[in-house]
């Protein structure tokens, strides 16, 4: 079998369109992109029909959680990496907020190493900031940064880095490696018990409100205590439109900070709350018609940086209950292209060189991982992403691949679909379908872990 | 096609006909209570009352009210919530001679729930039931005092009633089933 | 009616139906036997996740005048504080047998999620969820303002043009969101007053108006004010510097009772804090309908047991 599979290991795509519009022949051959152009052959290869599909570079993640360790019932890195590969992600960035947190060299070589053994997309672990995620003191940033997972990216997601003077070392402690600190900006003082958007909508619902100030005063601050000591900030799942306006203006003044929105903030209200369905509870909480339309400006303009999903599985039950019981978050690896297509492209706010842009070149440049987000060029990794944009469907279960199904968009109609998913040069999903996990793995072990 | 069973005058002269029996059968209008049960029921109550003021002048003990009997229904769960009509129980009905008054007499089922909604707000010494028809196909062992017309139906048949307080116009008219 | 969990989605005919019935209910208050047997054989659940006496005997006293079995859950020391979800209790109370659950809870939108959510085909009464709605508490306030200035005239007619204030903690208080909408629906003109730290941050959506300053909201003479409690643990968390300031800013104490018109009607949802929100004068003043609201909670709470559990269930 292995041998066969060593035969088998390229793969000659006929017609994509890449990114900027052109039409090409891509082959795909030890791991890398060996040939491009038109009327391409090889002998060999397995070919693909790609007419009309677009070749995006492997989707870059910045924003996943994997729930391994810890809560391997709402998700385990497998399966949280068979969703991404199914919305055609070939990277994932591993919140850190598993049980034990991801917080020890120990913690993120064990996530690592899981990704590693699962094989569908590159699992890069992120470290929590402080100890527990409690917000208190440093973790071992040092360790986490020199170890196997080569860490570069902290955050404490789930809770803000709250105390300014902790941020502030964060921020500074982190130059010494290239490191950059992923801050959930919400002040927990202003969102104490807080369900929803705080407007005319929370007083109405009689929802404890999460006013948009408890965000942008946390991403203010931390603007500026960046340009301070001059470091690097990342914003985690920007959600109102005076963030954009904080962050639009840092930016101008050469602060080094990027920001990320979720596909549910591009595309989701706070209207959907008035049934209570905690499918559509979220943190930060879908906002206003006028916040997302300064999201999608935002992102178009380059002051939000990336797309980042914020994939957070649940079990059902955490789920199946009442509003303020019920736990925050959506699935979103699987449908994040769609969304991004249905709130973003379709609109002509992106365009698929922009999509490249936000979903993979960007977020692994934000996040230093080498081997993603490089452009469909001669010799860059096999990590590409076949869509077919021209597809639509009501999205379901069955769409999902992880465990979690607190999908805010099942039952709705979506645009696109991912065909194909190249990772390393072997498929993690082929016409529209999951490979299973073994031939995965096999096709991973074959290609080393180079 | 719908056939006219009862006119207007006929409709009349059946309501003083039934005054004169309560009347005669409570021997004067000492301690009467006449109670109709909405909604047409309370319109022949009525005019059953005038009815007696005029043969008996000098009676002042009578009195008429209405009795909702929506809430002691047998049938709430079975069809449309219904809106019950107000109650108006004139005064105290212990020891009084009551006679409740209604459209049609049919199942029996309405009267059932009168007597029951009447329990609870006294205990009259007599009670006694006056319809303008009696179409048949009592579901219960109930039957009337005094009855207007006995018109045997089929429970195909439909018996319109229309008084002109409550409908504009007045007859009692049958249509449907074989006979139609 | 399946449901009745909002007072918003009511329209003024439903309403004044149901306060006209509430008429009738009433009406057996005042006869010989007390008691109906219109909802025989039906079991009516009071869940109860949060502590409300009132609430619960008032629904207690309604559901048995119409002669329905009760069934009294408290939530509080069972095995819901151990964990047990709310679907897991709705489909116990549904294999039980349950026609109708009354159901207080903490969260907002609860007795929503109940009702839409398939584990219990029983129709729901929001007895108070959260910060969220009370419609029958509102209902009963509806009904004893129409009582009141309409007397044995009452059935049949709507607020057309009634004044009421609404004063206190707005912000946490179902009671008052659900008289917004009940109140305006039936033609009422609202107003609210309170410490700005109590009001809403954004209160665009509600078709009321908004001040700050009860003397004035006095002197403009309203039909009806009324006086919301305040909860003892606004006060620990800064929305106003201490009792003492709410009172004289916010209460209606002796003086601004004295000054307030004299036909005005005095409300309170109870339980009062004396000489906080309400001073004794005002409460046990004739003008107070303090117990006429207690008393009308019965009635109104009947027509709604009427309503939701009497009527073939897959046709309403």
């Amino acid at each position: 079998m292995p041998k066969e599979r060593a035969d088998n290991v390229e793969y000659l795509i006929r017609g994509a369109t890449l990114p900027d519009g052109t039409r090409s022949d891509i082959l795909l051959a030890g791991g890398r992109v060996a040939e491009l152009g038109s009327g391409l052959s090889r002998a060999g290869a397995s070919p693909i029909d790609a007419d009309g599909l677009v070749a995006l570079p492997g989707l870059v993640d910045l924003h996943t959680h994997l729930r391994e360790p810890g809560s391997e019932q709402s998700e385990t890195v497998l399966t949280g990496s068979q969703a991404a590969a199914r919305g055609g992600f070939t990277s994932v960035f591993a919140m850190a907020n598993t049980s034990p947190v991801q917080d020890t060299a120990g913690v993120v070589e064990q996530v690592l190493a899981l990704g590693e053994q699962a094989g569908y997309v590159t699992v890069q672990p992120i470290g929590a900031v402080t100890v527990g995620l409690a917000g208190r003191q440093l973790a071992e940033l040092g360790a986490m940064a020199a170890s196997r997972a080569r860490v570069r990216v902290f955050s404490d997601d789930g809770s803000c880095v709250a105390d300014p003077l902790i941020m502030r070392r964060a921020l500074e402690y982190v130059k010494a490696f290239d490191g950059v600190i992923a801050q959930h900006a919400q002040d927990p003082r202003l969102t104490e018990k807080a369900q929803m958007n705080e407007g005319a909508l929370s007083a109405e619902l009689g929802l404890t409100g999460w006013p948009a100030v408890a965000e942008e005063s946390i991403i203010a601050r931390d603007v500026l205590l960046a340009e301070h000591v001059g470091s690097r900030l990342h914003v985690c799942h920007v959600s109102t439109a005076g963030s954009v306006d904080v962050i639009r203006w840092a930016k101008a003044r050469g602060i080094n900070v990027t920001a990320e929105v979720t596909p549910h903030h591009l595309l989701l209200t706070e209207e959907l709350v008035v049934g209570y369905d905690a499918r559509f509870k979220v943190n930060p909480p879908l906002r206003r018609r006028e916040d997302v339309e300064a999201l999608r400006a935002g992102l178009a303009d380059g002051t939000i940086d990336i797309v980042a999903t914020d994939h957070a599985p649940h079990p059902t039950e955490a789920k199946d209950c009442e509003w303020d019981a019920a736990a925050n978050g959506m699935v979103g690896l699987e449908s994040a292209l769609s969304v991004v297509h249905a709130s973003v492209v379709a609109n002509g706010h992106l365009d698929w060189a922009d999509v490249a842009r936000v979903l993979s070149h960007t977020p692994a440049r934000i996040g230093r991982l080498d081997g993603q987000g490089r452009r469909t060029e001669v010799g860059a990794p096999a990590e590409l992403t076949l869509y077919d944009p021209s597809a639509s469907r009501v999205f379901g279960t069955g769409d999902l691949s992880g465990k979690g199904v607190n999908s805010p968009y099942l039952a709705m109609t979506l645009p696109g679909r991912v065909q194909a998913t190249f990772h390393q040069g072997y498929p993690t999903v082929l016409d529209g379908a999951l490979l299973p996990a073994a031939e995965v793995a096999a096709a991973r072990s074959e290609v080393g872990h180079g | 096609m719908a056939r006219t069973v009862l006119t207007q005058a006929d409709i009349t002269r059946a309501l003083t006909r039934i005054s004169h029996e309560i009347l005669e059968s409570n021997r004067g209008p000492d301690n009467l209570v006449i109670l109709g049960i909405p909604t047409r029921g309370v319109v022949l109550a009525r005019r059953i009352f005038e009815t007696i003021q005029r043969i008996e002048p000098s009676a002042t003990d009578v009195r008429v009210g209405s009795l909702d009997v929506t809430l002691y229904r047998d049938d709430l769960s079975r069809t449309r919530t219904r809106t019950p009509a107000p109650t108006q129980v004139p005064g105290s009905i212990d020891g009084k001679t009551v006679v409740l008054v209604d459209d049609v007499l049919y199942s029996g089922r309405t009267i059932r729930a009168a007597l029951d909604a009447l329990g609870d707000h006294g205990r009259p010494s007599i009670v006694r039931l006056a319809v303008l028809v009696d179409r048949g196909h009592r579901e219960l062992p109930i039957r009337a005092d005094f009855v207007g017309k006995n018109l045997p139906s089929s429970t195909e048949e439909r018996i319109n009633l229309h008084l002109t307080e409550t409908d504009g116009d007045e007859f009692v008219s049958i249509e449907g089933g074989n006979g139609a | 009616m399946r449901h009745l969990l909002s007072t918003k989605t009511i329209s003024r005919d439903e309403a004044i139906v149901l306060l006209d019935i509430a008429e009738d209910m009433a009406d057996v208050a005042g006869r010989e036997v007390k008691k109906l047997p219109t909802l025989r054989g039906k079991t009516v659940v009071n869940l109860f996740f949060e502590d409300s006496t009132r609430t619960r005997i008032s629904f207690e006293a309604a559901a048995k005048r119409l002669s329905a079995d009760v069934i009294n859950f408290s939530a509080k020391g069972s095995s819901v504080s151990k964990g047990e979800s709310l679907k897991d209790t709705a489909q116990t109370l549904a294999a039980m047998g349950a026609d109708g659950v009354v159901i207080r809870h903490h969260a907002s939108g609860a007795p929503l999620v109940l009702a839409e959510s398939g584990w219990i085909d029983a129709g729901i009464i929001n007895a108070g969820d959260g910060t969220h709605e009370h419609p029958t508490q509102a209902l009963l306030d509806a009904f004893t303002i129409r009582r009141r200035l309409h007397g044995a005239a009452s059935r049949g007619r709507d607020l057309d043009g009634v004044t009421v204030t609404i004063v206190g903690d707005v912000l946490h208080s179902r009671v008052a969101r659900s008289n917004l909408w009940l109140l305006t629906t039936l033609g009422a003109q609202v107003g609210f007053v309170a410490p700005p730290t109590l009001l809403p941050a954004d209160t665009s959506a509600w078709p009321a108006t908004f001040g700050f300053d009860l003397d004035a909201a006095i002197d403009a003479g309203p039909d009806v004010i009324m006086m919301l409690r305040i909860q003892a643990e606004r006060m620990s968390a800064s929305f106003f510097p201490n009792p003492r300031e709410y009172a004289r800013g916010w209460g209606l104490d002796d003086e601004r009772f004295a000054r307030l018109r004299a036909d005005s009607i005095v409300m309170h949802p109870g339980p009062m804090n004396r000489g906080l929100e309400i001073s004794s004068a005002a409460a046990d003043s004739a003008r107070s309908t303090v117990l006429e609201q207690v008393a009308n909670g019965v009635s109104v709470r009947m027509a709604a047991l009427y309503l939701l559990l009497s009527g073939d269930r897959e046709d309403s």
